[in-house]
C-alpha cells in the first residue's frame, strides 16, 4: 500500500476537475476549452487508474495499470495487427458493407410498396431489439470457423437497424418538396437521387453509425464460438483463460481505438454529405 | 389509445401477418434445402449397405424431423420450446423456464442499475457544465468500445475475486443499458422550452422545484423510449455474460452448450426463448410508459 501514490492521483484528479469547472464556466464558447476539457478528463481517469492500481497494489490479474498495458501493446504489435486484420478488416468490415448495402437495397425495393413497408418495418423494429448475437453459434456451424461466419453474423446484426432507418429516411421528404419535383416532371430515379436520398441521408447515416459499433461487437463475440488461431475475440477468450489480463486490455484498447476511428470516419463522411442539416450547424 | 392509432395498428396487422407468414414459408423451404444433403447421404449409404434407396418425397419428409438438422423446421423448434417450458418441471436443469429466469434476473438487476446510473449521470450532465463538457464525450466514446468484448474478462476476473453468480452479468447489462438512458434523459431534461422555464421563474420556483415539477415530468416520454432500448441491450449483455462462465446456466449457456454438442434445435429454441423474453420486456416497459404518461395527462 503506497498512500503517497493514491493521494497524489486523487489530488491530481481533484485539481484537474477544478480546472475543468473553472475553464468550462469561464470560457464555455472557446473551441480550445471544448477540446481540452474532455481530453483532460480522460487523462485524469488514466492517472487515477494508474495511481490506485499501483498505490493500492491491486493484483495485476485484476486490474493492470495503464502503463503495463501500454508496454504490452508496444511489445506485441505483430499479434495485435494480425488479430486486427482477422477481426476488423476481414469479418467486421466485410459484414458491415454487405449488411448495410443489402439493407439499403431492400429498403429501396420495398419503398415502392406501402404494404410491404407496413409489414416489414414493425418486424424489423422487433428484430432489431432481439439478441441477434445469439445466432453466432449457428453461423459458425454453417459457415465454418473462418471470417465467413463472423461476417454473416455482422450482416444479420446490421441489416435490421439499417433497414428501419433507411425506410424511415425515405419518408422524410416533405409533401411540398415532392410536389415541386412533380411540377418539374421528375421521374422516379430523378426524384430518388435529387430529393429523397439526400433527405434520407441523416437517417441513413444514423443507421450506419449504429451499425459501425454493432459490426465490431458482432465480429468479436462471434469469435467466442470458434475461430482460426487469430482474431480479437479469440485472443481475449484465450488470454483470459491464461490470466494474461494485460494482453486482454491491450486487445480492448485496440478494439476501442478501431471502434472509435470507425465511428469517427462515418461521422466525418456524414458531416461532408449532410452539411445542410440543422444539426450540423455550429 | 386514440382512434387514429388504433386504426393504424389494425391497418398494419395484415401486412405484418403476411410478412411473418412469408418468413415461415421461406424457413420451411430453407430447412428442406439445407437438410436435404444429409438425407441424400444417408440414402446413398443405405444403398451401399444393400437396402433400398429412399424416394425423393420420403427424403423430403425426413428433412423435417432430423435429430440434428442444419436448420431445424419451425415446428421442431416449437415442439422443443413446448417440451422444455411446459412439460418440464421449472426447477429441472433442462427447463427453459429455469434458464430463462436466471438470464432474466441478471437482466433486470443490470437494467435497474443502468437506469439509476443513467438518470444520475443525466442529471449531473444537465446541471453541471463541466460534467457536460467532460463526461458526455466519454459516455459516447464508451459505446464505440465493443464492451461485449470485455464481458468474459469481467466475469472471469470477478470470479477470481470471489464475486460470482448474478452480479458480474448484471454489471455487463448495466454498462450496456446506461448509455441509452443517459442520452435520452439528457434530451428529456432539456426538453422544456424557454417559455416553460420562464413560467417557473415567474412562480419563483426554486431549482429543485423546477426539477421535480417541470424537468423530470417533461423527461418521462424520453426516459421510457430509451428504457425500451436499454432493456433490450441489457438482455443481450446478460446473455453474452453467460458465455464465458463455462455454460452453467442461463439462455447464453444453452446457446454455448448447444453449439458444443451440435444440438441445433436446442440453440434455436434458446434463441427463440431469448427473443420472446426481449419482446415481452420491451412490451412491458412500453406499457408502463404509456400508463405513466396517461396518469400524468401527457397522452392526448
Amino acid at each position: 500500500m503506497n498512500w503517497l501514490l493514491i493521494i497524489g492521483a486523487i489530488a491530481f484528479w481533484l485539481a484537474a476537475w477544478a480546472l475543468n469547472i473553472w475553464l468550462s464556466n469561464s470560457y464555455p464558447k472557446s473551441r480550445f476549452v471544448q477540446m481540452f476539457v474532455p481530453v483532460s478528463f480522460g487523462v485524469t481517469l488514466l492517472v487515477l487508474w494508474e495511481g490506485i492500481a499501483r498505490g493500492a497494489n491491486v493484483p495485476t490479474v485484476l486490474l493492470p495499470p495503464p502503463s503495463m498495458i501500454w508496454e504490452r501493446i508496444t511489445n506485441s504489435l505483430p499479434i495485435l495487427q494480425e488479430d486486427f486484420i482477422q477481426t476488423f478488416v476481414k469479418s467486421a468490415l466485410r459484414g458491415y458493407v454487405l449488411g448495410c448495402g443489402a439493407a439499403f437495397l431492400v429498403a429501396l425495393a420495398i419503398d415502392r410498396s406501402p404494404f410491404l413497408q407496413r409489414g416489414l418495418v414493425p418486424v424489423g423494429n422487433f428484430v432489431a431489439a432481439l439478441p441477434i448475437i445469439g445466432i453466432a453459434p449457428i453461423m459458425v456451424m454453417w459457415f465454418g470457423f473462418d471470417w465467413h461466419s463472423k461476417a454473416a453474423v455482422v450482416i444479420v446484426m446490421c441489416f435490421f437497424p439499417m433497414l428501419v432507418n433507411t425506410v424511415e429516411g425515405l419518408k422524410a421528404s416533405e409533401a411540398m418538396q415532392r410536389d415541386l419535383m412533380h411540377t418539374y416532371a421528375a421521374g422516379y430515379w430523378q426524384r430518388l437521387f435529387k430529393l429523397r436520398l439526400p433527405a434520407a441521408a441523416p437517417f441513413i447515416f444514423n443507421g450506419l453509425k449504429i451499425c459501425s459499433t454493432l459490426a465490431l461487437i458482432g465480429a468479436i463475440v462471434a469469435e467466442f464460438f470458434g475461430t482460426p488461431l487469430a482474431g480479437m475475440g479469440f485472443r481475449i477468450s484465450t488470454e483470459v483463460g491464461k490470466m494474461n489480463i494485460d494482453m486482454v486490455w491491450a486487445e480492448i484498447a485496440v478494439a476501442a481505438l478501431a471502434g472509435s476511428v470507425f465511428y469517427g470516419t462515418v461521422s466525418l463522411i456524414e458531416r461532408a454529405v449532410t452539411f445542410w442539416h440543422p444539426s450540423m450547424r455550429r | 389509445m386514440d382512434a387514429k392509432a388504433k386504426n393504424g395498428w389494425r391497418a398494419s396487422l395484415l401486412p405484418v401477418a403476411t410478412v411473418i407468414a412469408a418468413i415461415v414459408v421461406i424457413w420451411y423451404i430453407a430447412a428442406a434445402c439445407l437438410n436435404f444433403a444429409w438425407e441424400r447421404d444417408q440414402s446413398e449409404r443405405a444403398v451401399q449397405k444393400g437396402s433400398e434407396a429412399a424416394t425423393f418425397s420420403q427424403m423430403l419428409t425426413n428433412t423435417m424431423s432430423q435429430k440434428r438438422p442444419v436448420l431445424p423446421a419451425p415446428h421442431q423448434v416449437g415442439q422443443e420450446l413446448w417440451k422444455t417450458t411446459v412439460e418440464k418441471k421449472v426447477t429441472s436443469k433442462r427447463s427453459l423456464v429455469y434458464h430463462g429466469w436466471i438470464t432474466l434476473s441478471a437482466t433486470l438487476l443490470g437494467f435497474l442499475f443502468g437506469t439509476i446510473l443513467g438518470m444520475l449521470l443525466a442529471v449531473g450532465i444537465v446541471y453541471n457544465k463541466a460534467m457536460d463538457m467532460s463526461v458526455m464525450p466519454w459516455v459516447i466514446a464508451s459505446q464505440t468500445i465493443p464492451i461485449l468484448a470485455i464481458a468474459p474478462m469481467i466475469i472471469v476476473v470477478l470470479n477470481a475475486v470471489g464475486v460470482s453468480g448474478l452480479l458480474p452479468k448484471a454489471l455487463i447489462s448495466t454498462y450496456l443499458s446506461f448509455f441509452p438512458i443517459v442520452v435520452g434523459m439528457v434530451k428529456g431534461l432539456r426538453s422544456p422550452d424557454a417559455m416553460q422555464q420562464d413560467l417557473m421563474r415567474t412562480y419563483n420556483a426554486s431549482g429543485s422545484q423546477a426539477f421535480w415539477k417541470l424537468r423530470l415530468p417533461a423527461s418521462m416520454p424520453y426516459l421510457f423510449t430509451s428504457m425500451k432500448v436499454a432493456v433490450a441491450a441489457s438482455l443481450v449483455g446478460a446473455i453474452v455474460g453467460e458465455l464465458p462462465t463455462g455454460a452453467v446456466a442461463g439462455l447464453g449457456a444453452r446457446l454455448l452448450a448447444g453449439s458444443y454438442y451440435g444440438q441445433t434445435i436446442q440453440i434455436w429454441s434458446a434463441l427463440f426463448a431469448a427473443a420472446i423474453l426481449a419482446g415481452t420486456l420491451v412490451a412491458i416497459v412500453g406499457l408502463v410508459g404509456r400508463l405513466v404518461e396517461r396518469r400524468m395527462g401527457m397522452t392526448r
